[in-house]
């Protein structure tokens, strides 16, 4: 597949720190993919999430979206329309008093004709499973229903790429889930490249690449259940790995024979069925 | 404690006035107002109550909802209306005590006065009741849209206006998070002097407006994200229409404003 997101040798340092934010990164993102940038607090992956659309823009390196130079101010709104960022706090990202005015406001912001905007309204709030909320005032739904009506505010623009910073962090179990799950969604039935950035090792369970950072740097990458198979690399980084991956490990090291990298509590549960049944 | 402030109420509905166009209801609102300090006589007045109490009546909102708005204002009404009646010299002089006059004008005026300011006030919640604040705000932009050909900042107004309207509930509750907070930790916002009761309130005041900037922080920032540049090029999804009814409606008011202007002329 070809890269959606090219990222080279980028440095970025912020005005009033010393160190560099972000330290020599390089990394490539497929289109279509559901990839999830981990690391914990930071790491440097929120800066690296405002790279994505040039919000910031690099101290030293590149960072290509859609074939569009972020640094290129000429193409500044075709680059903040084909990626669609979504950030921590829904509260402080819906404009409007009424969901459907809020979804409206960033192809309101392109200029299109009403009768456009009205369509691509609709279809965002159906594609996050919002369409019944249409009407109603932003500040009385749940956590996870304001942030899909955020990421319906950003679908609207019809991206090539769907951007989201620890979008779950604020949420309650439920409201993670149901996010997730509409990212997931989203990525499989619209191919719509998703990336994800987050401290949550479950919500890496069903991506398709995993890049994982510390200190401005990209520490490994790969399938998940590649990168969760060094366990011992993720906790050296201050990540834990998921229970399923952290519970073969530790039967691992009691003396079974198992493969690594069941990351889904599915294959985790065939994985040691299937061991059991051969030790008997 | 903080739930219960309500600004610009508006009481959901589907009656006519609810489904005119905002900048009808601003345009007759403005037009009865003024309507209202050309009147002078029994028969304008009537006329102008009878409108209110039509235009009430088809908004089939509660009698109630309008005395409830007048409560806060009830001062100002009697104060206006005393001053009215010992200040005005002319007319037959009913009874006096202290070197103070009440005359016939006195009282005609008084009266003419209060009915005034309760009409004046009534007119603008029954605005509000019917119009929700965001088609409010929709009406005012468009109808000033004309002033930013003279540089005036209309759209960045009304986006301040709509975003400040946003903002309301979400910072009440927080305010009530940060009350139960101190509260929790022995702070006391009800006892006391008012003094001591505005001091009690610096302490939620200060959180307040710090995590308010950071609001504005990300909100900015996320606006940006979803390509805002201001009001050039910007399109809207519901557009404002008028309607066969915001003509008849408007056709109505500014007969009014005429009737209301020929009775003064004619002096009845």
């Amino acid at each position: 597949m070809k890269p959606i997101i090219e990222i080279r040798d980028l440095y970025f340092k912020y005005p009033e720190d010393e160190n560099y934010a972000i330290n020599g990164l390089s990394l490539d993102i497929p289109e279509g993919s559901f990839s999830v940038v981990l690391g914990h607090n930071g790491s440097g992956k929120s800066t690296l999430a405002k790279h994505l659309n040039g919000i910031l823009l690099p101290t030293s390196g590149s960072v290509t979206v859609g074939g569009i130079d972020t640094r290129d101010e000429e193409r500044l709104f075709d680059l903040r329309s084909s990626v669609g960022m979504v950030f921590q706090n829904p509260d402080n990202q819906i404009v409007s008093s009424i969901v459907e005015e809020d979804v409206a406001f960033a192809p309101e912001n392109l200029g299109l004709p009403s009768d456009e905007i009205r369509a691509r309204v609709d279809d965002a709030l159906r594609l996050v499973g919002m369409y019944d909320y249409r009407l109603h005032s932003p500040h009385l739904l749940s956590g996870g229903q304001k942030q899909r009506v955020a990421i319906a505010g950003v679908l609207a623009m019809d991206p090539r790429v769907l951007v989201l910073d620890e979008p779950t962090a604020m949420l309650d179990p439920v409201g993670r889930r149901e996010v997730i799950e509409t990212l997931i969604k989203l990525c499989r039935e619209t191919g719509i490249s998703v990336v994800l950035i987050t401290h949550h090792m479950y919500e890496t369970v069903s991506s398709d690449l995993v890049f994982v950072m510390s200190d401005g740097k990209l520490v490994t990458k790969g399938s998940p259940s590649e990168v969760f198979s060094k366990a011992e690399t993720m906790k050296a980084e201050g990540l834990t790995v998921p229970d399923t991956t952290e519970l073969i490990n530790q039967l691992i090291k009691a003396g079974m024979t198992l493969p690594l990298g069941a990351v889904s509590a599915h294959d985790c549960a065939l994985a040691i069925a299937s061991a059991l049944k051969k030790d008997a | 404690m903080l739930k219960d402030i309500t600004l610009g109420q508006y009481f959901p509905g589907e009656s006519l006035l609810h489904r005119l166009d905002p900048r009808t209801k601003l345009i007759c609102t403005f037009i009865y107002i003024i309507a209202l300090f050309f009147a002078g006589s029994y028969i304008s007045y009537g006329t102008l109550i009878l409108v209110l109490f039509l235009c009430a009546a088809i908004s089939k909102i509660h009698p109630s909802a309008f005395f409830r708005g007048l409560k806060p204002v009830v001062f100002i009404i009697v104060f206006t209306a005393i001053l009215n009646l010992f200040y005005t010299k002319t007319g037959r002089e009913l009874f006096g005590f202290w070197g103070l006059s009440v005359t016939t004008d006195g009282v005609k005026i008084a009266v003419f006065m209060v009915i005034r300011i309760m009409l004046l006030i009534s007119s603008t919640f029954l605005l509000t009741y019917t119009t929700t604040p965001m088609s409010l705000t929709d009406g005012v932009e468009q109808l000033l849209s004309p002033l930013k050909k003279l540089h005036v900042p209309v759209h960045e107004f009304a986006m301040m206006m709509s975003i400040a309207l946003r903002f309301i509930p979400t910072l009440i509750e927080e305010a009530d998070k940060i009350i139960n907070a101190q509260k929790a930790r022995g702070a006391d916002f009800e006892t006391g002097k008012l003094l001591d009761r505005a001091k009690a309130l610096l302490p939620l005041l200060v959180p307040l407006f710090v995590s308010a900037f950071r609001r504005a922080d990300e909100l900015a920032i996320a606006m940006e994200s979803r390509c805002y540049r201001g009001g050039v090029g910007r399109t809207r999804m519901n557009n404002l229409v008028f309607a066969a009814r915001d003509f008849i409606t408007m056709g109505f008011f500014i007969l009014l404003f005429t009737f209301i202007v020929v009775i003064l002329r004619l002096g009845l």
